[in-house]
């Protein structure tokens, strides 16, 4: 027996269920795949508005091949995550145009699920799991649609909700009892972690500037104590010592599994949520003491044994006031002294001065750092394009510049002058968000700075940006550039109440992130543990968790009997209906009947009176009536109750 | 339909009891239940006027006794004389053998007459010489009591009041229906006039309708609910017997047939209530409380079930 075509609202649902499931696809699907998938979509919705026919086979066929040359030309390739969303996406559109039995319809909502579990493969953000939420009632909102007969979408909605609050009880079970697996979820290295800004291992003016543009979180830190003072919170990254007249790089170092100094003085310990970056080095306060699975560079940078990949955190305690690298190698010192010669001219003659003027090292470093002030240097996001020589035409032409240049023209001023010096780079300062009491450190808070080393004293930190806008140690980004300037949105001050926003949503996002995200093997043993289950392998966990869906399930099952046998529908519409009376400030007495009720509603409210004895009587009828509740009675009594609204 | 019968017998009667129409359609609904009826009451509030009219509407048999303290119960039930033709004692019946018995000022007679008609009115039937003569069908005693008055009398026992279905009270007309009591007609005249408004064969109709009247789980919940409570709830001394509960439905029934409807509902127990259980119950503290009252502190107690 053939099966019946589809109905036009069953043709709705589907194509419905098939936007929502495609749409958050557009902005990672190539532009062409995109505008083929609103095309087709367009043109299913044509034929069901105008009751047209589905095109033919071949037709369909050719634009299938279409779309799958499409894929290949962009992607050169089939395997993989992106090509094989891209060729999902426009099969989900394809299938449609073919799609008028129920069975059809069936296999166009598995695609739909399946594209929106495809979402997580790029985020799993609290978004996209809203949206996959939101995704999967309408699609089962869709399955209702098929199998049942016409009704209000609203109704079928609520009907989908019910449906999907019933299934938490269980979504929350396998969440916390399935068993994890280390590592993201999509493993394809290929394509895995593109799409990581951050700081680099090397520094070229204007790339930091570039950074400060981005609000994307570095990494968050939650401190147990007191936070670090403002002048005092610069999260040391990567160290570069290598100039080649315009890019500094990092050296090549060696790392150990504990620091080369001894901690000292004040102490800070915070716990470091640090984003993915796919880089080896760390960030931490200075200077970090040792802590189990860290490496610690010759250079002081602190260092992981693999590349971040996946949000990582950490403990720490950091003892800012620790003297390091005192008994430098000789080696270390002669590279933090190298200039390319030529390179730079007058930047160079200025050091050069100031070294035969200068008694000692610190001397000669407060000389440049006096000398800087005096030049009037101006501190800008975009300053007027620099000439081939940087820091040069930064010192004495355009006078204006962002961190990089400061700390850029300052270390070569200092190795002009024969003092060893180096430039890092990291990130300084940070907003603290009130909401978690988080300090919350984002990309536009990428800084850079510079280490000189002086007989004694070893590495120390001078940051040539404090000299000439100190704001923008205390203050921030915002308080030290000049108010003609081009600012970050969120770095504005006057947008006080959209900051206030942020800090909600970042404080959720956070809390998302630790809770949701951060569920990891460890913390799944650490919460079984909790609960008496220690060390669990797989297979316990696994047992445990068919325990209690078990459990889940035969608590849903008494749950829906019990409720059958307490209130019937009908009860629930009668309670229904003198709750929203009660509202309206009459209440019914537990022992009145219903038409006693009515009644006397309606001697205190005529204007319900009509409304209210018809429904009492219905009820009444159906209640205590001879032929018990039929159906199509209770219906129509259900809906009179439902759009009954007494104010 | 005899939804509409039995409107229509409510309305006779209240043309001629003015003002009284719950009091009517209570009396109306005990005797389509087929239940006895004690109206208590101080004279002249129309006792038997009602009595009379309902005997007239429903087109029944009418017998008025009227108890006095030296009545024999064979001056209810009858007496066997010696008949000397046939030489043998022969009975003559007494009031009693009436289809609708107006026992007027009941507390007035000793407890022997009292029991005699009580009994009547159990068995329906009268036992004499030996020998058993049923009483007419339907039988219904109408009795009257003056609450007011002390001396001289002997109150009706818990257990002879339970063989009365309801126990109502007339109370004063208001001020409209007594106007248009004086203004009006003599109301003996009118009640000459009165036509019987049920043709042969309708009135067993209605008990038939009465006891077919539909009563559902809900409502028999409901109505095992206030049994129970009266029994075990405080604020009851003595509760509501087996029997209570059977005449609670039946007037119940009648009560929803005089409303035009095929099934009982919590109104209809409600509405009945204070008539049936008014004379059954006793409040915890002894407390002199009426019917109403009592019956109110039953109801407001039980919630209606689901």
């Amino acid at each position: 027996m053939a099966e019946p075509g589809l109905r036009p609202d069953q043709a709705g649902w589907l194509i419905a269920c098939a936007v929502i499931s495609l749409a958050p696809h557009g902005q990672h699907l190539p532009p062409a795949i995109t505008a083929v998938c609103i095309l087709l979509l367009l043109w299913r919705t044509a034929i069901s508005l105008d009751k047209g026919h589905l095109p033919h086979r071949l037709l369909l066929i050719g634009v299938a091949a279409c779309v799958v040359g499409l894929v290949l030309l962009e992607y050169h390739q089939f395997f993989g995550k992106d090509p094989g969303i891209a060729v999902l996406a426009g099969l989900l559109s394809l299938k449609l145009l073919e799609t008028d039995s129920r069975r059809d319809g069936r296999a166009v909502l598995l695609l739909c699920f399946f594209m929106q579990t495809g979402l997580f493969l790029y985020q799993q953000s609290m978004l996209v799991a809203a949206l996959a939420l939101l995704g999967t009632t309408v699609a089962i909102g869709s399955l209702l649609a098929l199998q049942g007969r016409s009704a209000a979408p609203k109704a079928r909605l609520t009907a989908a909700a019910r449906l999907v609050l019933q299934g938490v009880p269980l979504m929350l079970v396998l969440f916390v009892l399935f068993p994890r697996v280390q590592g993201p979820l999509w493993g394809l290295p290929a394509d895995a972690y593109n799409r990581v800004s951050g700081l680099s291992d090397s520094m070229t003016p204007g790339d930091m500037a570039r950074l400060s543009e981005s609000s994307d979180i570095a990494f968050r830190a939650a401190f147990a104590g007191e936070l670090p003072p403002p002048a005092e919170r610069y999260w040391r990254g990567p160290v570069l010592s290598r100039f080649d007249g315009r890019s500094w790089r990092t050296a090549r170092s060696s790392t150990s599994p504990r620091p080369a100094y001894a901690p000292q003085g004040v102490a800070y310990p915070y716990t470091l949520t640090l984003e993915p970056h796919n880089q080896r080095w760390l960030l931490a306060l200075d200077f970090p003491a040792e802590a189990p699975g860290l490496r610690y560079g010759s250079d002081f940078q602190l260092m992981s044994g693999d590349p971040v990949r996946s949000r990582l955190r950490l403990s720490l305690l950091s003892y800012p006031h620790t003297p390091v690298g005192i008994d430098a190698s000789p080696r270390e010192l002669r590279e933090a002294l190298a200039l390319p010669s030529g390179s730079n001219p007058r930047t160079q003659a200025l050091g050069a001065r100031i070294r035969q003027e200068a008694r000692d090292a610190d001397d000669a470093l407060q000389r440049v750092i006096a000398d800087f002030r005096h030049r009037s240097l101006s501190y800008t996001l975009d300053p007027q394009p620099l000439g081939r020589e940087d820091a040069d035409s930064f010192l004495f032409d355009t006078k204006q510049g962002f961190c990089e240049h400061f700390a850029s023209a300052f270390v070569i001023a200092m190795r002009a002058a024969g003092v060893p010096a180096r430039v890092v780079t990291g990130y300084q300062g940070g907003e603290f968000n009130p909401v978690d009491g988080t300090l919350v450190i984002r990309q536009s808070d990428a800084h850079a700075w510079a280490e000189v080393w002086l007989a004694g004293r070893g590495w120390t930190r001078v940051d040539p940006t404090a000299a000439s806008a100190p704001r923008r140690i205390d203050g921030g980004l915002a308080a030290a550039l000049p108010d003609s300037d081009r600012l970050p949105l969120l770095a504005r001050s006057s947008l006080a109440w959209l900051r206030e926003l942020r800090n909600q949503l970042d404080a959720l996002d956070n809390r998302w992130n630790q809770w949701v995200l951060g569920y990891n093997p460890a913390r799944q043993k650490a919460l079984l543990a909790d609960f008496g289950v220690v060390d669990a392998d797989w297979q316990t966990i696994t047992a445990l968790m068919a325990g209690a869906c078990t459990l889940v399930m035969a608590a849903l099952t008494a749950w829906v009997l019990r409720r059958r046998l307490s209130a019937d529908a009908l009860d629930r519409s009668w309670s229904l209906f003198c709750r929203r009376l009660a509202s309206a400030g009459l209440p019914r007495a537990a022992w009145e009947g219903p038409q006693d009720y009515a009644e006397r509603v309606a001697s205190q409210r005529p204007d319900l009176a009509d409304t209210v004895k018809r429904i009492a009587t219905d009820y009444a009828r159906l209640r205590y009536g001879r032929t018990g509740i039929e159906r199509a009675a209770l219906q129509s009594l259900k809906h009179s109750i439902k759009n009954f609204r007494p104010r | 339909m005899p939804q509409q019968i039995a409107n229509r017998l409510a309305e006779a009667t209240c043309r001629i009891i003015l003002g009284k129409e719950r009091a009517v359609r209570l009396a109306l609904a005990c005797v389509l239940a087929r239940g006895h009826l004690l109206i208590e009451d101080i004279p002249g509030v129309g006792k038997t006027t009602l009595a009379h009219v309902l005997a007239r509407v429903l087109g029944l048999q009418f017998q008025r006794i009227q108890f006095t303290s030296d009545m024999l119960p064979a001056d209810i039930v009858g007496v066997s004389v010696f008949d000397q033709r046939e030489g043998a004692f022969r009975f003559h019946p007494g009031p009693v053998f009436s289809q609708l018995v107006l026992a007027d000022e009941i507390n007035r007679a000793t407890p022997k007459a009292q029991s005699a008609l009580l009994e009547a009115m159990e068995e329906r039937q009268i036992s004499a010489e030996g020998r058993t003569w049923p009483l007419p069908e339907p039988f219904f005693v109408i009795a009257t009591q003056n609450p007011a008055e002390q001396i001289g009398t002997f109150a009706l026992p818990e257990s002879q009041l339970d063989r009365f279905l309801m126990r109502i009270s007339m109370g004063y007309p208001d001020p409209a229906a007594e106007r248009a009591l004086l203004a009006g007609e003599d109301r003996r005249e009118m009640l000459a006039r009165v036509q019987p408004e049920l043709q042969p064969g309708e009135l067993d109709s209605l008990f038939a309708a009465v006891r077919q009247v539909h009563a559902g789980p809900r409502l028999l919940d409901y109505l095992q609910a206030l049994l129970a409570h009266s029994r075990q709830g405080a604020g009851f001394a003595l509760g509501l017997s087996p029997r209570g509960g059977l005449a609670l439905l039946a007037a119940a029934r009648a009560w929803a047939l005089l409303a035009g409807r095929d099934h009982v509902q919590p109104e209809d127990v409600q509405a009945v209530l204070p008539a049936v259980a008014g004379h059954r119950l006793r409040a915890a503290d002894d407390a002199p409380l009426t019917a109403d009252q009592l019956a109110r502190r039953l109801i407001e107690a039980v919630a209606l079930p689901g």
